[in-house]
């Protein structure tokens, strides 16, 4: 109880919770993960709003994000900087919307942002192929990965612009099946 | 002044216009428009200040207070007559911020002018009291203006995410800020009013009912924050600022009485909330072993993690059943009831004394065990027990009933629910490359060799589609892919039938068998043997076989289960005859004893009288007393020992099957001629499959034998207790991921559906023994009754007046329940008609919309051959011939005002060309807030006809890019 005080001030914790899907404990425990990152770096005592900051190499360490193979993007979307550094309250953010509490909607939109490699809003072809690399560790043909880019635009692409806009990439996940 | 403010406007307008590129002419036009507007106002308001001295004083503190709070605009009011230096000033900040500040600054002019406005006739009015009141509350109007003008932002911060789908595009920001500023001002003629008013304290209804809305609105944004995709720190900040909100301002609404009660409702509705926070945050802490199955699912996929969730889920409900038995049976009876060795059911008979402490007869649960209150045997049946006249045999029978109502009631309810989250289950085809792309990666694996498989079979997945792809003549592949599932599924069915007929031939020569004096050991067992050689064959057998059939693991998987199932129906189905034919050559032996028993009695009588003692004989010692063999004892004995054999072969097969093997692949691999983890033996893998099937026929026997054996939930919650540790242990020391890793649906409806059906099947047999069995005579709750049932008989007449015993005699009436199950069976041939038809129309639908877009596609792909001028002219009267499909603009369309059809016809327009990317999310962008503008009641303001809003002028960009860019892009389009 008396370690909970002094990390966060009780409002502090509110609003955290208002902010994410989590309760309390979780923060806390999500609080403690990110601190032993870097205990060297992270204080003990965020009444005050430290201005912290894990470099990427830490959070793309993480188990959770060590085999993923779009931890990158995964990091560079959440983090304030984009470039994957992550602040606390990005750290929060992103396991909000991972947890299984969060809403298909916003999951959808953040996957949209995790897949749009070039920030362009965009999925278009070499997002796609980058996509695909990265699932299939480059084990595919270039003709084999063009081929399934190409299908995925004609699957998805409902304004034919050649490229998926968000409205047609919420449109394609919400139905699959296997994204929960 | 009133110049001057007017050139600060003009200066501000410009900047906004500089930065929107390509639109300065056409903005600082309408602005210059504005802003000749706003000098003409001022000028009468200028002409009324002349009137009062005192007002322009006021007005210039309260112009020095924001000042004070916007010192920008301070600098703005002094550096008018030097553009340049200004802007330098500017220039340092973000571009954003720049841009929004000017805008803030901008409306924050209007804002003033339009107060002073409407200020204006009222003072004709009234003005001497106003004027004293306006200087006592000058403070309070700048503080009141900053915090609405707060708000404001944030409403519009907040439109602006939902409309533009949060993309923060330059451009596109620059048009949502515009109009919001359009609204803004729409909506100012009448919030300016509304804050002077609040401080007379007579709040109009409508003032009052916007004060609530805009209130109520801030709530919702609160308890929805945590959907919105924004930055933590935005997210923080918006929600203390419409914390802020909503403390200052839900205290001032209401009057008098009801502000006392609104405040009230208000604290218990916050009081409310952070109890339900506290029990929210409570409940989750009361979940066991989330962390346990979280990282099972990170090493295993979520598979795995899915029969650890049911096994919890089983744990849970078990855990009911054992408080509804425990506390209304087996407590009540232990502490009311007649102790033990108080009557011949209570106490073991004499011959079995000698032994019935030893361990391998409480093993076989016999002796002491066997006449405790674990079982149905012990129970009296006495009517009442205790001072507290507890009814016993009633409450037994009930708590048996109702063991099967909770369980029934909660499959079914949490079927029902995964029914409802469960997502159309992929029945479109139209999807594959797409969902493979984007969701076939388990972001929830963070095992190295988890992720290597995973990597592995997405690769393979990837290539299987392609080469299906590939291939021209596809039905040829169909073809054989058809053939061969039929064969599959031939070849199983035979085996089904086979091992079938196989357990019918061994059950039925058991029982001649049986009648047979000295038999060898294997002939006694002979059953057990061929079901277990079975249960271990046949399962790889399937596996083999669907292996030809080729599904996607997660359908093979159910496949398997349900093959399985099949399979292991026919042990049950062995094990009750077996069970039946012990219960009738018990019923048997009753009958005969029960003349001992009583013949025994009533000689222990004569002879005791037959002394000439006239005192009353000393009762015969309950354990000398012959007995009957008490069948459903025995049945309850039979569940209890084959739920024990289970636990230990399952326990046992993990430990060796798992464990030991693990350990002989891990350390003899270091002194062995081949590789062992990789070549034969290897590791093992989870069995999905093999353990929900048990888990799920554990489940049947414990609802069967609980009737028999009370004690029996106790045993079985202590199984999964301790199966949920050591099966977690044993999965993450000695199993490996699966080759195929693959995501379990949420919704794990079949485990669910196989409960159900077993659950019914446990159902019929209990049912038929309480329906149709008579009893035992000397021993259990129901003794000395015809049938069961009759308790409850026997407490109407009892307990009960006399019309309950008639209205249950009516109720029970053939006559009655003929027709109620036909009523029911047509309700549910009706409410299945219904579900069809829906379906039907679902599939309609969905194929119409299929249709719908080939057919938008080949209109594009025509489309593009046409040359620019047709297109142009075409696009032209889009509107009218695209709006068909898209409903939601219509929609849009007919609510707008009618001073907004050219806009929105634009917008409409736009939203259904939906080609350009700028357009199309610019069409997006637009849309929701003439949501908003509808559903606020339109103001009768002077300045709703915003000069700028009647043209085109927010977006003049608009229709150029797309027409510039359209014609080179289709060439793009695929066909």
């Amino acid at each position: 109880m008396g370690n909970k005080q002094t990390i966060f001030t009780p409002e502090q914790l509110d609003a955290y919770q208002d902010c994410t899907f989590f309760t309390r404990k979780e923060i806390l425990r999500l609080f403690y993960r990110y601190r032993d990152l870097a205990p060297q770096l992270v204080p003990l005592d965020y009444t005050d709003k430290p201005d912290v900051t894990l470099p990427y190499e830490l959070i793309g360490s993480m188990p959770e994000l060590k085999d993923n193979p779009f931890r990158q993007r995964i990091a560079e979307v959440f983090s304030e900087d984009g470039e994957g550094n992550m602040t606390l309250d990005d750290f929060l953010d992103m396991f909000s919307v991972m947890s299984e509490m969060a809403p298909r909607d916003l999951k959808a939109y953040y996957a949209f942002k995790i897949y749009d490699f070039n920030n362009d809003d965009y999925i278009c072809k070499s997002d796609l192929e980058k996509t695909v690399n990265k699932l299939t560790r480059n084990e595919l043909t270039p003709e084999e990965v063009t081929l399934a880019c190409n299908k995925v635009i004609d699957e998805a692409d409902l304004d034919n612009d050649g490229k998926l806009s968000l409205e047609d990439f919420q449109h394609m996940i919400i139905r699959a099946p296997d994204f929960l | 002044m009133g110049k001057k403010r007017k050139c600060a406007l003009e200066v501000i307008m410009e900047d906004v216009g500089i930065e929107i590129d390509g639109q300065i002419e056409s903005d600082t036009d309408s602005e210059e428009h504005t802003g000749i507007f706003i000098a003409h106002d001022r000028k009468k308001t200028e002409m009324k200040m002349d009137w009062r001295q005192n007002d322009s004083k006021i007005r210039k503190s309260q112009w020095q207070d924001y000042t004070q709070l916007y010192p920008y605009k301070d600098e703005a009011k002094k550096k008018i007559p030097k553009k340049q230096p200004r802007r330098e000033a500017v220039r340092p900040n973000r571009l954003e911020r720049e841009k929004r500040q000017k805008i803030e600054d901008k409306k924050e002019d209007e804002e003033e002018e339009s107060k002073e406005e409407d200020n204006g006739p009222r003072q004709n009015r009234a003005s001497k009291r106003k004027t004293l009141q306006r200087k006592n509350n000058d403070g309070k109007m700048a503080e009141k203006g900053v915090s609405r003008k707060r708000e404001r932002d944030k409403k519009t911060s907040t439109k602006e995410q939902k409309d533009s789908e949060n993309k923060e595009k330059k451009t596109n920001k620059e048009k949502g800020k515009e109009k919001e500023n359009k609204e803004k001002k729409e909506r100012r003629s009448s919030t300016p009013s509304t804050s002077n008013s609040s401080d007379e304290e007579s709040l109009s209804e409508e003032e009052l009912a916007m004060l609530m809305e805009q209130v109520e609105q801030k709530k919702k944004l609160i308890s929805t924050m945590r959907n919105k995709p924004w930055r933590m720190a935005k997210k923080l900040s918006m929600l203390r600022e419409a914390q802020a909100f909503v403390e200052k301002f839900e205290g001032a609404l209401g009057k008098g009485k009801g502000k006392k009660l609104y405040a009230y409702k208000m604290m218990m509705a916050k009081k409310w909330v952070k109890f339900k926070r506290d029990f929210d945050n409570f409940k989750t802490q009361c979940i066991p072993w989330e962390m346990k199955i979280k990282e099972v699912e990170s090493h295993f996929g979520s598979s795995v993690a899915s029969y650890f969730i049911f096994l919890r889920w089983m744990y849970g409900v078990n855990l009911v059943l054992f408080g509804l038995i425990f506390g209304l049976v087996i407590i009540p009876e232990v502490l009311m009831g007649m102790p033990y060795g108080s009557m011949p059911r209570k106490t073991v008979p004499r011959a079995e004394q000698a032994t019935a402490m030893d361990f391998s007869v409480l093993w076989d649960f016999e002796g002491y065990i066997k006449y405790s209150a674990l079982f149905y045997g012990y129970y009296n049946n006495q009517r009442t027990i205790g001072w507290l006249k507890y009814r016993l045999p009633m409450a037994y029978f009930m708590v048996g009933i109702s063991v099967f109502g909770y369980s029934l009631m909660v499959v079914i309810r949490s079927m029902a629910r995964n029914a409802n989250e469960s997502t159309g289950e992929g029945d479109d085809e139209n999807f594959v490359f797409s969902w493979k792309m984007f969701t076939s990666w388990d972001y929830l694996i963070g095992n190295p060799e988890t992720a290597d498989n995973k990597f592995a079979s997405i690769t393979t997945s990837f290539k299987e589609s392609i080469v299906d792809e590939q291939e021209s003549n596809k039905d040829e592949n169909i073809h054989l892919r058809r053939f061969l599932r039929v064969l599959a599924n031939v070849l199983i069915i035979c085996c089904l039938c086979g091992s079938g007929y196989l357990i019918y031939f061994v059950v039925k020569r058991s029982q001649t068998f049986s009648k047979m004096q000295n038999i060898g050991w294997y002939e006694r067992n002979e059953v057990e043997i061929v079901m277990s050689l079975l249960g271990m064959f046949c399962p790889p057998l399937f596996e083999t076989i669907a292996a030809l059939e080729n599904y996607h693991p997660r359908i093979g998987l159910k496949w398997q289960l349900g093959r399985i199932f099949a399979l292991f129906l026919g042990n049950l189905y062995t094990f009750l005859l077996a069970l039946m034919d012990d219960v009738n050559e018990k019923l048997a032996e009753e009958d005969v004893l029960k003349n001992l028993t009583q013949w025994t009695l009533l000689s222990h009588h004569n002879s005791s009288t037959g002394n000439g003692s006239t005192a009353t004989p000393p009762p015969l010692d309950p354990a000398d007393v012959p007995r009957g063999p008490c069948w459903e004892t025995t049945v309850g004995i039979e569940f209890v020992r084959l739920t024990v054999s289970d636990i230990l072969v399952t326990f046992v097969t993990i430990l060796v099957g798992d464990f030991i093997r693990a350990c002989f692949v891990r350390f003899v691999n270091y002194c062995w001629c081949w590789d062992l983890e990789a070549g034969f033996p290897s590791y093992a893998e989870f069995d999905i499959s093999g353990n929900v099937l048990g888990l799920v026929f554990n489940q049947g026997m414990i609802w069967m034998g609980s009737f028999y054996a009370p004690g029996l939930v106790g045993i079985n919650v202590l199984r999964l207790l301790t199966s949920m540790y050591f099966q977690c242990w044993a999965v993450m020391s000695s199993n490996v991921p699966h080759e195929r890793v693959f995501k379990a649906s949420k919704s794990n409806n079949f485990y669910m559906g196989l409960l159900l059906l077993i659950l019914f099947l446990s159902l019929l047999p209990v049912a038929y023994t309480i329906m149709s069995l008579p009893p035992s005579f000397d021993c259990g709750p129901f003794s000395g009754k015809k049938r069961m049932y009759e308790v409850i008989q026997e407490t109407i007449e009892l307990d009960f007046p006399v019309f309950v015993a008639k209205i249950f005699s009516y109720v029970a009436n053939p006559g009655l329940i003929i027709p109620a199950i036909l009523l029911m069976v047509l309700a549910i041939y009706y409410l299945n008609a219904v579900s069809e038809a829906y379906q039907r129309a679902n599939a309609e639908l969905k194929k119409k919309m299929q249709m719908l877009r080939e057919e938008e596609k080949n209109k594009r792909n025509n489309k593009a051959s046409t040359n620019s001028a047709m297109q142009d002219l075409e696009d032209l009267f889009k509107p009218n011939t695209k709006n068909e499909n898209q409903p939601k603009q219509v929609e849009d369309k007919k609510i707008e005002p009618p001073n907004k059809t050219s806009p929105t016809g634009k917008q409409g327009k736009v939203a259904a060309e939906d080609v350009s990317p700028i357009n199309g999310r610019r069409g997006v962008a637009l849309t929701p807030p003439l949501h908003v503008l509808v559903t606020r009641p339109p103001m009768p303001g002077v300045r709703t006809p915003y000069p700028g809003q009647a043209r085109p002028g927010p977006y003049p960009q608009g229709p150029v890019p797309w027409r510039g860019r359209g014609h080179p892009r289709y060439p793009h389009a695929p066909r």
